[in-house]
């Protein structure tokens, strides 16, 4: 591994410059939305409208995670009644069906991974609020656990599209996906856009703290 | 400009520095923060293309063949894919359907048939190449392959389970495309870009 030279601890927009998002080219900034020389792809110093843009996109996510998890993502109907199961009675089945690995898989990508995304989004966005100056390395760290880890919470929508692909047996037994799964979807979808739309370079900006 | 050649600017913390002559490994990382900036391995665009064209024809495979078969006291059913997809829009759940087709068919579709534009022509398409990290968090090849795995578990105790070539398809499909990541460069394929094309301004 090896590392870069800082140039008097100065960040690119004090000194005019910015590089493109897409092909990371430097250009001098002599106006928002100018675009690259390289690549015709709009320049900005930060994402526009990143704050508010994240605060909408994760609210819809906050309030649609409630129906996620209280409503069914999955329903069983056999000859001997009909079940229905949300996320949590999933992984809990998984965990008494002897399968602890894959349980503990399964609630780390369906449980801890969508609230921890909320969670660290939330945190950044009041942080950067209250230009807070303490843990920037830190914060930088935790966005880019939620942009690298969230992805993997589409595991259950996928297991129910599987089940529900392969479990048509007449007679026996059949499974349909429930209503929570679309709002579960749902979530995963907002909270990727809400991640994409957050500037992680708001973390940094701001005076530099005195006994770093 | 050749003095701005060797400077980067961190996507992540946008501190402005100077980029090492002779990297000491294959990843450079920003001095504030650790981002990756860029990869310093040579980008075999032959290998990245070839790996590509073997995901093309394992997706192909992996999308025409059924995944799973099961059986249960007489009865035999299997899926593909775009059979799953199907199902769960009959079932009046076009959203979700929609979005299992959009990550796991046209995204990775989309993906692969870019990458092999780009890794093809002489002279790659600026727009393509400008549009591929976009697509890329969509495509979920891999989420999809474990959630297969979760499924198979939850379905071993209560049938039985035949795989098919589909599912040794996605498996492999998981790896070439993890290879493909690896081997592609986009900054070398930036760079020749940028060589080859007339100044704009
Ligand atoms: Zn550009
Ligand atoms: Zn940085």
């Amino acid at each position: 591994m090896s590392e870069t030279a800082a140039l008097a601890a100065s960040s690119a927009r004090s000194l005019g410059l910015a590089a493109c998002p897409a092909c990371g080219r430097i250009e001098p900034l002599s106006r928002e939305d100018a675009p690259c020389g390289r690549c015709g792809n709009p320049l900005h110093s930060r994402k526009p409208e990143s704050v508010s843009r994240t605060w909408a996109l994760l609210t819809a996510a906050c309030v649609l995670f409630i129906p996620a998890n209280l409503l069914p993502i999955m329903e069983t109907g056999s000859l001997f009644g009909s079940q229905q199961d949300t996320i949590i009675s999933g992984v809990i089945y998984l965990w008494t069906s002897g399968s602890w690995p894959l349980a503990a898989l399964v609630f780390f990508a369906s449980i801890v991974v969508p609230l921890a995304k909320l969670a660290i989004l939330g945190f950044l966005l009041v942080s950067v609020h209250y230009r807070m100056r303490r843990w920037r390395g830190i914060r930088t760290r935790l966005y880019r656990f939620v942009e690298f880890v969230g992805r993997w919470s589409m595991l259950d929508i996928f297991v129910v599209t599987v089940l529900a692909a392969l479990v048509r047996l007449q007679s026996l037994a059949t499974i349909k996906a429930g209503p929570g799964a679309l709002a579960f979807g749902a979530v995963v979808v907002l909270t990727m856009l809400a991640s994409m739309a957050f500037d992680p370079r708001l973390i940094w900006d701001g005076p530099e703290e005195r006994n770093g | 400009m050749n003095a701005r050649s060797n400077l980067s600017i961190c996507h992540d913390c946008d501190l402005l520095q100077r980029e090492p002559a002779e990297p000491s490994g294959a990843v450079v990382k920003c001095v504030r923060c650790g981002a990756v900036l860029y990869r310093c391995n040579p980008g075999n665009r032959e290998r990245t293309l070839a790996l590509t064209l073997a995901a093309a024809v394992l997706f192909l495979i992996a999308n025409a063949f059924p995944i799973v078969g099961i059986e249960t006291q007489g009865q035999h059913n299997a899926s593909t894919l775009l059979g799953a997809v199907l199902t769960l829009w009959r079932d009046h759940d076009g959203l979700v359907a929609l979005l299992v087709l959009v990550t796991t068919v046209l995204a990775p579709a989309t993906e692969i048939a870019m990458m092999i534009a780009v890794l093809a022509a002489r002279r790659p398409s600026i727009r393509l190449l400008r549009w591929l990290p976009a697509i890329r968090p969509w495509a979920m090849i891999e989420v999809f392959v474990l959630g297969l795995l979760v499924s198979i578990q939850k379905l071993s105790h209560l049938a039985i389970l035949i795989p098919g070539v589909a599912l040794w398809s996605f498996i492999g499909l998981m790896l070439l495309l993890a290879a493909k990541s690896a081997t592609f460069n986009a900054r070398d394929v930036w760079q020749s870009v940028s060589l080859s094309e007339p100044r704009r301004t």
